[in-house]
């Protein structure tokens, strides 16, 4: 299914009051593919991607997944869609497998067990039944994967995805990116570190 | 089909309409309430009851009507600005809001005047007065909302909801406010501009009426250039017309 | 596809919204002690002029109900929006209205009911006939709901500012007078032993009412400041 046009974004425009963040930016993105947005601070990546995942109206152009705009059945594109804003998006008094079970159990059925797999595959199975508040940054950032994954989405969006990683972390994210687009997933993913992933991964410079 | 109406909504185009029609509506304002004032004061009749005191109505029963007509324009405006993304609508909301709210102020101290020799106090929770304290609440509440904000779009849209809520909400602040009033007393109250009229002290009111409509008509248009400019600050068509 | 229905979704919301009040009591208890603590403060202010104290007692009884849920309101997205949460949930497939009526409804069963539950102790405090409970409980049910749907479209448009505490309350209250009206004249006419079904179907009605539009109203609220 390679090659198969997921994501669409024409001529995005954004103002924030006066100043003018997204010109006109406009990409693809097809399933196995997977796109490093890049760019120094300030130049409206976190925007694109909210944007993206119809958070934010754009005040001119067009987001569309699997030929349609997103705004004509958006309930359908949050379904096959997995976002990690730049925060961990974790409730400190429960536990990181509680805060999944909320949260994964919104979107499909799923059961501690399997969230355990993904808490594992992410290294922070130990961390399971800790109330996320004890959890480390790079911890919670890992809990905050393990949710992507659980997702089981075509269509990943992640903000930020290596802050407060170690080096084993960030190659394991990458890993983890490179699987999904391998298996026909796509991503998108912002970053101002310098980000190496395999296949067919493209970059795109905002400034 | 709707072109029209959206070239007619662009800032320049407004700020021209107001540009133009600020003068009319100004010197129409200033007869209406020039005839108001002298017929009302000077030749209509005193009441039969209240004596000269009831001619404060002619600056009453206009600031009364146009607090809501103010708090109206403002949540009509504020939705076309939510509905369809018109942001001329977001400049005419905020430019109403402090206009109506000061005719809001100046109907609550009219009314409290009125009711000194009335009921012999400035304040006895009539429920139109009271209605009208709540509305100035409302007014208040809008505003802060907007200002709130450091996102300035943000509070717009903010404020333009919080106008339509407070919209549905008016009636039945109002109803509830009588019902709580028809509790505790009578129909003993006395009723605003509600009771026949001779025509004597009628047409004064009306020219009143229509002076205090287009005299706001005329500050709604001389704020909405201010918001405009303010707003476009950055456009070339505001520098063109400022140099 | 496994989807999850719109029941099931928002049966596991308001699971996580008690789950997460329980974690910490003390902020539940909190606004049911201010409650006490501010209908202590009139019978201290009018120095025990008890029957004075006892026509107040209706009316004491509802503007101190109001400010405590007030109080809890301004948590109500807050720490979501703080904390990313609020992007998952208005991101989860069941569009933000849903979510908004979920989210409002664990908040009231953590305040309004928990008011309910503790307004005979208030109100024997103030004097108010055991034979009177039944219509003001049945009045407090009502209104705090009411007030917490107001109170979400206010929380809605209040999350993105810094402190909205005071503005929270700026906007809510006024659209709230009509529920003390309705709500202090129902208690007062149990107290003096009056039929006080009529402006407890206004409550009723009022309640009805916000239960229909608020939730849109408020989810509108959260997309302006999610944007």
């Amino acid at each position: 299914m390679n090659g198969i046009i997921g994501l669409a974004v024409e001529k995005i425009h954004v103002w924030r009051g006066e100043r003018h963040v997204l010109k006109g930016v406009s990409l693809t993105l097809a399933s196995g593919e997977s796109l490093h947005v890049a760019g120094p601070n300030g130049t409206g990546k976190t925007t694109l991607l909210r944007v993206i995942s119809g958070l934010m109206r754009p005040e001119q152009g067009t987001v569309s997944w699997a030929g349609r705009p997103i705004g004509q059945a958006p309930l359908e594109y949050q379904a096959a869609l997995a976002y990690a804003s730049h925060e961990p998006a974790l409730k400190g008094d429960l536990s990181a497998l509680e805060n999944l079970v909320f949260s994964v159990g919104l979107k499909r059925r799923v059961d501690a067990a399997r969230l355990r797999e993904a808490l594992a595959r992410t290294g922070v199975e130990a961390c399971a039944d800790l109330p996320a508040r004890v959890l480390s940054a790079g911890q919670r950032r890992r809990v905050a994967l393990a949710r992507v994954l659980s997702f089981e989405a075509p269509l990943w969006l992640l903000d930020e995805p290596f802050t407060n990683l170690d080096a084993a972390g960030v190659a394991l994210v990458a890993g983890l990116i490179e699987e999904h687009t391998a298996r026909g997933g796509l991503a998108l993913v912002v970053a101002h570190h310098d980000l190496r992933l395999g296949g067919a991964a493209r970059r795109l410079d905002l400034n | 089909m709707w072109t029209w109406f959206y070239r007619l909504a662009s800032p320049p185009s407004v700020y021209r309409i107001a540009a133009v029609a600020t003068p009319w509506l100004l010197a129409g304002a200033l007869l209406a309430i020039a005839y108001g004032t002298i017929d009302g004061l000077a030749f209509a009749p005193p009441d039969y009851q209240q004596g000269d005191a009831f001619r404060i109505i002619y600056v009453h029963a206009p600031s009364a009507w146009l607090s809501l007509f103010g708090y109206m324009v403002m949540a009509v405006t504020g939705a076309i600005g939510l509905i369809w993304r018109i942001k001329m609508g977001y400049a005419v909301a905020a430019a109403s809001a402090p206009i109506g709210a000061s005719f809001t102020v100046l109907a609550l101290v009219t009314g409290s005047l009125w009711g000194r020799p009335m009921w012999g106090t400035y304040w006895a929770w009539d429920p139109r007065l009271t209605s009208e304290l709540i509305l100035l609440f409302l007014y208040v509440g809008v505003m802060s909302l907007r200002s709130a904000f450091e996102d300035p779009a943000r509070g717009d849209r903010a404020a333009a909801l919080l106008a339509v809520v407070g919209v549905v909400n008016v009636p039945i602040i109002h109803y509830s406010v009588q019902w709580w009033n028809s509790l505790h007393q009578g129909a003993t109250v006395a009723k605003m501009g509600k009771p026949e009229m001779p025509g004597s002290m009628l047409w004064p009111l009306l020219s009143m009426m229509l002076g205090f409509m287009l005299f706001y008509a005329a500050v709604l248009s001389m704020r909405v250039r201010g918001e405009v400019l303010n707003r476009e600050r950055q456009s070339a068509w505001v520098r063109a017309a400022v140099e | 596809m496994s989807g999850v229905g719109a029941a099931r979704a928002m049966g596991l919301v308001v699971r996580r919204e008690l789950r997460l009040g329980f974690r910490r009591p003390d902020q539940l208890l909190q606004p049911l002690v201010f409650f006490l603590i501010v209908t202590t403060l009139f019978p201290l202010g009018l120095n025990l002029r008890l029957s004075l104290l006892r026509e107040m007692a209706p009316g004491v009884l509802w503007v101190a109900a109001l400010l405590a849920s007030l109080l809890s309101l301004d948590a109500l997205f807050k720490s979501d929006a703080d904390d990313g949460t609020l992007e998952q949930l208005a991101l989860s497939g069941h569009g933000l209205t849903l979510i908004v009526i979920a989210k409002t409804l664990a908040h009231w069963l953590t305040s309004g009911a928990a008011l309910v539950l503790v307004s005979p102790l208030v109100a024997t405090a103030l004097a108010i006939p055991t034979s009177a409970f039944p219509v003001m409980a049945a009045s407090l049910a009502l209104g705090s709901l009411t007030l917490s749907w107001l109170g979400a479209i206010g929380a809605g448009l209040t999350v993105g500012v810094k402190r909205g505490n005071v503005l929270l309350s700026l906007i809510v209250l006024p659209l709230a007078m009509p529920l003390l009206i309705f709500g202090a004249a129902a208690t007062d006419r149990a107290v003096g032993g009056t039929d006080a079904t009529g402006p407890l179907y206004f409550l009723g009605a009022l309640c009805v009412f916000t239960s229909t539009l608020a939730p849109f109203a408020a989810a509108a609220a959260l997309r302006i400041t999610l944007e």
